[in-house]
């Protein structure tokens, strides 16, 4: 089959590999019918996330045809069609057992690597270094799903690809993040960050009931999508955010504050500058500028809700300011398996449909060219998904 | 020369563990050549001495003797006697279907994955085979010495075997209800003491992390009926590294 394969830093190749084989009882194999491209595997492409080795298979974001079933998975059959979430959980842990999926115990096979790391393991992951387990993702004609009883997605045939694919990572991620909020009628939302998770983000922050949207950015096509979500927005090439952010709400500052940029931040702030040399000279691995802006801007007693990834070690983090406002902070990968049922029947009412933030339609073969124009913000690119077997298939 | 015994039983089969990878490690290096092997064997040689004969020189000249209570496994394998290896896992099941597969002998290999097999021979006792370095294998007959139905079983190897060991696993209610905490303990007590954990170096072999990963297998076994793999997954081409 054809598989998008990392090789090093800013370089991916679309290669023929081995097609994937049932590995294990519960496993499932999953012909990808769409798969898109992940702010987060720009990290990868950037070369942020340590672990990656030449030869992995990016892709986390996928859906498909089940054409294959392990012989302990009951739930999914051949034929089916399914979303499957970016995370890999059990179902039968401690954390599975509480709803906190992307923290299951038994889905990681370099655990050891990871409690180095962080102390405990995190949930497996599609794609995304050997830290979360070294499974080879979806952008790929080809999936191998493992505990594929417990996170695929069965969709109505109904609904297009298009607008289930998000299922699999950004629109739970974004809800997420806006669920973190703990909306109350009246707040103002702030979210740093206007790229796909950030737009899911402001989507589901009207969902649940906030008054206010103030969307932050500085890419036109990206603030003009927000708009049309119902956001205001800001510029931050166009002065100071506090400032602004501070006149537009009263004095009193945003309720709650997003970080949907994460670990590669950048920005028109002195702080931005200092933290792209210090990690380029690995002083220190993360630019958390973003998340300095709304940890100062969150009035007192807010929440800061961060879904934007960070992997290593943070700089000047106005720590004092968190604690002497009464911040709370919400954060971590994705617990996808919560949100993909509830959110699946929002889609299916017409509350949403994701694939607003679609700009780009390409085959799998242009993904190591669709890879550089996201990052860098080409030809207004905001989404990109991709068809590893044409256009054919939904 | 004084023989009386003064190295308790666990120790004994320690020291002949060690002494005996030691002392096979040293006769490798000498064949390659290293000038550190002919130590290492001598070294390995004397610890297999130690655990055969259960005297120590050291111990002798320090006026220690650690092998009183040595019939008795709780005392053996408690205190604080050169190195003690302990790991724990919390695991989502009930101590009685955690004892009930582990008691299973036959079972053991599917998450200790340097065993090969064990075959129970009768209640208490059992035939081990495990994989040892440059593709050969060890055996021994072992001994439950102590076995609480859903709460420990303690073992002991055998005179007569390749390798001696001894240790327990216990099976604990976690608090609040959450699933049981199953604790294993081994003692690892070579003869200048803390060098222990420098000899397991040199082996290439942490007592400790490999007890963590076996545990770390059992528990996914219970819990979610495999272990999680990708050795067997596509790669792409030029993939040089591999961890699976």
């Amino acid at each position: 089959m054809k598989a998008l394969v990392w090789h090093a830093t800013n370089d991916v190749r679309i290669e023929r590999v081995p097609d994937p084989t049932i590995l294990n009882p519960r496993d499932a194999i999953v012909k990808v019918t769409t798969t898109a491209i992940c702010g987060s595997d720009l990290h990868l492409l950037d070369g942020y996330i340590p672990t990656m080795q030449a030869g992995d298979i990016l892709g986390h974001e996928f859906m498909g045809e089940v054409v294959e079933v392990g012989k302990e998975n009951t739930n999914l059959r051949v034929g089916d069609r399914v979303v499957v979430p970016f995370t890999i959980a059990c179902g039968r842990c401690f954390f599975c057992q509480r709803q906190m999926w992307s923290l299951c115990d038994n889905s990681n096979p370099n655990a050891w690597m990871a409690e180095k790391v962080y102390g405990y393991t995190t949930s497996g992951l599609f794609g995304y270094s050997h830290l979360t387990g070294g499974y080879a993702g979806g952008q790929a004609q080809y999936a191998r799903v493992p505990f594929a009883d417990v996170g695929p997605l069965k969709v109505p045939d109904s609904l297009a690809d298009e607008q289930v694919l998000f299922l699999s990572d950004i629109f739970p991620t974004g809800y997420m993040a806006a669920e973190n909020c703990e909306i109350q009628p009246g707040d103002t939302i702030a979210i740093w960050g206007g790229g796909p998770v950030g737009q899911m983000a402001i989507r589901s922050a009207f969902l649940l009931g906030a008054e206010r949207v103030v969307a932050i950015d500085d890419v036109a096509e990206r603030l003009r999508l927000a708009e049309e979500g119902g956001a205001e927005t800001l510029n931050f090439d166009d002065g100071d955010i506090f400032e602004r952010l501070r006149a537009m709400t009263g004095g009193r500052g945003p309720d709650a504050c997003i970080d949907a940029v994460g670990l590669e931040a950048h920005g028109a702030t002195l702080d931005a500058y200092v933290d792209r040399a210090k990690a380029a000279a690995f002083l220190a691995t993360d630019r958390p500028n973003a998340l300095r802006q709304a940890i100062h801007a969150c009035r007192k007693g807010g929440i800061v809700s961060i879904p934007g990834v960070y992997g290593g070690f943070l700089d000047k983090i106005p720590f004092g300011a968190a604690f002497q406002k009464g911040l709370t902070f919400k954060m971590g990968q994705t617990h996808m398996m919560k949100y993909m049922r509830p959110l699946l029947t929002r889609i299916e009412r017409g509350e949403i449909d994701p694939s607003f933030v679609i700009t780009h339609r390409l085959p799998l073969d242009a993904a190591p060219e669709a890879y550089k124009m996201f990052r860098d913000h080409k030809d207004a690119c905001i989404k990109v998904v991709l068809k590893p077997h044409g256009e054919t298939i939904h | 020369m004084n023989s009386t015994v003064n190295v308790a039983g666990v120790e004994r089969w320690a020291s002949a563990i060690g002494g005996a990878a030691l002392a096979a490690y040293g006769v490798k290096q000498l064949k390659d050549r290293s000038p550190a092997g002919a130590a290492l064997a001598a070294a390995g040689g004397a610890l297999i001495y130690r655990g055969a004969t259960g005297h120590c020189h050291v111990y002798g000249a320090a006026g220690i003797n650690t092998a009183a209570d040595r019939d008795d496994t709780r005392a053996a394998l408690s205190g604080s006697r050169g190195v003690n290896v302990e790991e724990v896992v919390t695991i989502n099941a009930d101590a009685d279907a955690l004892f009930a597969f582990w008691r299973r002998f036959d079972l053991l290999p599917s998450f200790m994955t340097h065993l090969i097999s064990v075959t129970e021979i009768d209640e208490r006792h059992s035939h081990w085979v495990a994989k040892a370095p440059a593709g050969r294998t060890v055996q021994w007959h072992a001994e439950i010495i102590n076995e609480v139905p859903g709460e420990l079983i303690g073992w002991r190897t055998l005179d007569g075997a390749d390798v001696v060991s001894a240790g327990s696993v216990r099976f604990m209610p976690a608090i609040g209800g959450r699933g049981t905490e199953v604790r294993v303990r081994l003692q690892y007590n070579p003869p200048a003491g803390k060098v222990g954990a420098a000899l397991a170096w040199l082996l290439g072999h942490d007592p400790a992390a490999t007890i963590r990963e076996d545990l770390r297998r059992f528990k996914q076994l219970m819990e979610a009926g495999e272990t999680p793999t990708t050795a067997g997954q596509p790669r792409g081409r030029q993939s040089i590294l591999n961890y699976d």
